[in-house]
């Protein structure tokens, strides 16, 4: 009996310490009112470009809709929210004036080829594995402070390489 | 009775429009029928290149080539494909030098040749960029049926356009097209039936 309980309380706190060591590894999570915004990413720019583009989930806890309305980030000189879409193998790109409605109980993902932040006239091309702070603007909310992960060049989600079916993207 | 002949004509170029797609959907097997209905595709280049050059149809005579409409302020397809163009070049070793690669930019108030040269420098090398005229540009993405068009955002612009790889075989005829995120291998198969090296 002695020995189960030991069993079962060496098993929780092996579960415990795996718990722990593993959450910081990724978890870039920000709250804000009724708003979790979860992992901001970006990726790598090539030299000579001017924008990038920042990716991330955020979700309304809330009962009433959000807007993103802005931001702000001290490597670029201007900030928008776009939306990106491909029509019939046309890549079309429009700016979203009222910014991103994020209704209540709902949750928005911002990535590539869809809705995304973007960080115009660079002041310097952004490095993988560099963070990349900023703010994001909300109507309601409010205005919060984030980190942005700078991932691989061409990566179409976080943590991933940059394109190449080996993952050898990075050369 | 004008109603009808009007009824009719519509009728007639509606089937005539869906027998045309079916006939381009069959394209990519059906070579002969490709040429009849891309006779005229493509359009002669003549067009400064990012490292100061000059890129005409004579240079072009007798080697394939892809071609793709670019900016350099592009966020996400441009740099995408040329990235993905890039490890494909990589990944055709020395068949890659068997054929051209072009990005145009259709964006020439911000694409200078020197900023061109700066950006394409993040790519394989054997990527040639193409700088001209509004003009020019124009002339030449008509030739390909490739289109592109200015969005104004609050304080500048961005610009829509095709993101479509064209791929053009040694005669200067359009032999196939690559999609923007096709896959790895879809892509090495297809450049290396270009030039000749087999699938």
């Amino acid at each position: 009996m002695a020995n189960l309980r030991t069993l079962i309380s060496s098993t929780f706190a092996a579960l415990a310490v795996g718990t722990t060591l593993a959450a910081p590894a990724q978890a870039q999570d920000y709250k804000i009112g009724d708003l979790k915004i979860t992992m901001p990413w970006t990726r790598a720019t090539p030299v000579g470009s001017k924008v990038g583009g920042g990716f991330m989930r955020i979700e309304n806890t809330g009962k009433e809709s959000d807007f993103l309305i802005g931001g702000s980030s001290p490597i670029a000189a201007r900030f928008e929210i776009h939306e990106m879409a491909m029509d019939k193998g046309m890549m079309k790109m429009r700016e979203l004036p009222e910014g991103l409605e994020i209704a209540p109980g709902k949750s928005v993902e911002l990535r590539p080829g869809s809705y995304h932040v973007m960080f115009m006239e660079l002041k310097s091309p952004m490095k993988e594995g560099e963070k990349v702070k900023g703010t994001l603007k909300f109507k309601r909310a409010g205005t919060i402070e984030v980190e942005y992960r700078v991932d691989a060049l061409g990566a179409k989600a976080p943590g991933q390489g940059g394109g190449h079916g080996s993952g050898s993207g990075k050369h | 009775m004008l109603r009808i002949i009007r009824i009719g004509a519509w009728i007639a170029s509606a089937a005539l429009v869906v027998a045309l797609a079916t006939l381009v959907w069959l394209g990519p097997s059906n070579k002969a029928v490709r040429d009849v209905i891309f006779a005229d595709f493509g359009a002669p280049i003549n067009l400064a290149t990012h490292d100061g050059g000059r890129l005409t149809s004579a240079d072009l005579k007798g080697k394939p080539f892809a071609i793709f409409f670019g900016f350099t302020y592009c966020p996400d397809v441009c740099p995408t494909s040329m990235l993905e163009l890039t490890n494909t070049i990589k990944d055709m070793g020395k068949d890659a030098d068997k054929m051209r690669f072009l990005f145009v930019s259709v964006d020439p108030e911000r694409d200078t040749q020197e900023h061109l040269k700066l950006y394409l420098s993040n790519f394989d090398p054997r990527i040639m960029g193409l700088v001209g005229t509004p003009e020019e540009i124009a002339a030449l993405a008509k030739g390909y049926r490739a289109v592109y068009e200015k969005v104004p955002t609050k304080e500048g612009y961005t610009i829509n356009h095709t993101a479509t790889i064209y791929l053009m075989d040694a005669k200067g005829k359009l032999a196939g097209t690559l999609a923007y995120q096709e896959n790895a291998a879809s892509r090495l198969a297809k450049l290396k039936r270009l030039v000749g090296a087999g699938a």
